[in-house]
């Protein structure tokens, strides 16, 4: 059974499993998209956001990171910062690419410009000024690249490129178990609540939380993963089950980061924001997953992270 | 380590060719050697430590006591450190710079900054005529990096212009801008005629009244999100460069249609 282990310690009433969540290794970017407005920011970056959730079957998790101030963003305006995740520098670039030239060059009023140094760059205006027809302007100064392209609303201005880490951490996770659904999904959102304001760290998952936590493999030899049934509170009396006879509801938050320390960081926050909550209104356990070890090279366990 | 300094003894008699006296060229070399280095453009012979007293051993940092419009080529080729000269220079300051900074406390002659690729340079009074551009038989001027001059230039400052960003917080003289190829020019006081012209690419920016070529057309104001950023890339800068390009009303003409027409002039509508 994935991340079970019977030696359980607790805060504030809260069990906590002795286990460790299994991330692993992946390249991801960072964007500052701006806009007049922090509506009209925020629009064009939950659209070039969405359906990121899992590289399974998005191609690449996103996020929003943090809500900028005029005083933050290259061009004075509001802005927001965005997180991309995958799985290789090809799909990372693919995916960048594509959202925000369907995303947030789409978008009124939005500029667009890198939201991470890296010795290495990935195109951005670079691939997306052909859009002008030739009637694409670069301008270099301040030590950067921009392009501005003419649209129909006046000018989109994207910087050339963006920096690329391959230091990056997808699959940080917390299972939150509780007595009742509306239990289990209050102490989810007082998780997600406390770590969306860890930098550089993403949950992609719709409001930051999956409830289909998934196992590697299926019985269907054409699925590469499937639901993990060892949580799955309906199929406690099948046998395998990881769960106590208390436990009516599962939820999952998976965290991606652009470092080891920030998907550390809002597993800590969100475990503590758990804990605070206490098991007669939140979460009466929390797990993490895991593949026994074998395949991620980083490992956060619950116990040093409490 | 203290700066290398070079003092003046006494104004030159001859134009001298002070590209030598660059960090590069001066770093691991001794004094004795430096004061022997030759720097005369005519048939009289003139040293370095004929011109200069020598003192202090930081070549990346290098000083130069007293100037003259007769020092040429000062900071010619430089890649790093910094030069500062107390004084005026000569022609073909900064020439092909590719990084460093070069500050000239006085005016600067011709040619300063021609073909740069890189670095910085800060004139604290004028500059001469065809400032960053090319000499005869270049195809083009200045290529990268940032020049400065805090006073006036002369006429067809950044002819043939292609990447890079020049601020002129005072006047420019006449054809300022001429045959752009790219890049950015910010002209914080007023222009003389036929500003811009034969600009294929680039952005030219006037402070005040100028007379443009007959074939440059209006189109409209200028998108706020471009003008803004390079406001707060010149703000540390120039002051004076952030105040004109955030003052309301900019008006925005493009050309020169007489040859590829995809350069703007942003000037204030007031005098549009």
């Amino acid at each position: 059974m994935r991340g079970v282990t019977r030696k359980d310690l607790a805060r504030n009433g809260v069990r906590i499993d002795d286990s460790f969540a299994e991330a692993f290794d992946m390249r991801a970017t960072a964007l500052v998209i701006t806009a007049p407005t922090r509506r009209w920011a925020r629009e064009a970056a939950v659209t070039m956001t969405g359906f990121a959730t899992s590289i399974i079957g998005c191609g690449a998790e996103a996020g929003i990171d943090t809500e900028l101030s005029g005083e933050a963003t290259p061009d004075g305006r509001p802005g927001v910062r965005v997180l991309l995740f995958s799985a290789s520098t090809a799909e990372l670039q693919r995916q960048l690419v594509n959202r925000v030239g369907q995303c947030v060059l789409t978008c009124p009023g939005t500029g667009c410009y890198a939201g991470l140094d890296g010795a290495e760059q990935l195109r951005l205006g670079d691939g997306l000024r052909y859009f002008g027809d030739g009637w694409q302007i670069s301008k270099k100064f301040g030590g950067r690249h921009f392009w501005r392209i003419p649209v129909m609303d006046g000018e989109f201005v994207i910087e050339g490129s963006t920096g690329l880490t391959k230091g990056a951490v997808g699959g940080g996770n917390l299972l939150l178990m509780g007595r009742s659904a509306a239990a289990t999904l209050r102490a989810a959102e007082a998780a997600v609540d406390a770590m969306t304001g860890v930098a550089d760290a993403i949950m992609p998952f719709p409001g930051g939380i999956a409830r289909s936590g998934s196992k590697i493999g299926s019985k269907y030899k054409a699925l590469p993963a499937s639901t993990n049934n060892a949580y799955c509170p309906t199929l406690r009396g099948a046998g395998g089950t990881a769960l106590s006879p208390d436990i009516a509801s599962v939820l999952e938050i998976v965290i991606d980061g652009l470092t080891p320390d920030a998907v550390a960081g809002a597993m800590r926050a969100g475990l503590a924001a758990v804990v605070a909550l206490g098991p007669e209104h939140g979460a009466v356990r929390i797990g993490a997953g895991n593949y026994g070890g074998k395949l991620g090279r980083h490992h956060f366990h619950l116990r040093e992270l409490t | 380590m203290a700066a290398l300094r070079f003092m003046l003894r006494a104004a030159p008699d001859q134009r001298v060719d002070l590209a030598a006296l660059v960090p590069s060229r001066l770093a691991g070399i001794d004094r004795a050697a430096i004061e022997r280095l030759p720097i005369a453009t005519t048939r009289a012979t003139l040293a370095v430590g004929d011109l200069f007293r020598v003192r202090g051993e930081d070549a990346e940092s290098v000083v130069i006591e007293g100037g003259s419009a007769r020092f040429d080529r000062i900071g010619e080729g430089m890649e790093g450190g910094t030069l500062r000269v107390e004084g005026d220079v000569g022609a073909c300051a900064g020439r092909s710079m590719r990084g460093g900074r070069l500050e000239v406390g006085g005016s600067a002659g011709p040619f300063l900054g021609s073909g740069m690729r890189g670095g910085e340079i800060e004139v604290g009074r004028d500059a001469g005529d065809y400032l960053g551009g090319p000499l005869a038989g270049e195809v083009a001027g200045m290529a990268g990096g940032m020049l400065l001059v805090h006073g006036h230039a002369g006429v067809r400052a950044g002819d043939r212009l292609r990447r890079g960003v020049i601020v002129i917080e005072g006047d420019a003289g006449d054809a300022v801008g001429s045959r752009m190829i790219a890049g950015t020019l910010v002209v914080c006081g007023a222009a003389g005629m036929m500003a811009g012209t034969l600009m294929r690419r680039g952005t030219l920016v006037l402070g005040g009244p100028a007379a443009l070529p007959p074939s440059f057309v209006e189109a409209g104001a200028p998108d706020p999100v471009f003008v803004r950023l390079l406001a707060r890339a010149l703000g540390g800068l120039s002051r004076p460069a952030a105040r004109l390009l955030l003052r309301r009303g900019l008006a925005r003409s493009t050309g020169d249609n007489a040859t590829l027409g995809q350069g703007e002039i942003l000037w204030p509508d007031s005098v549009a």
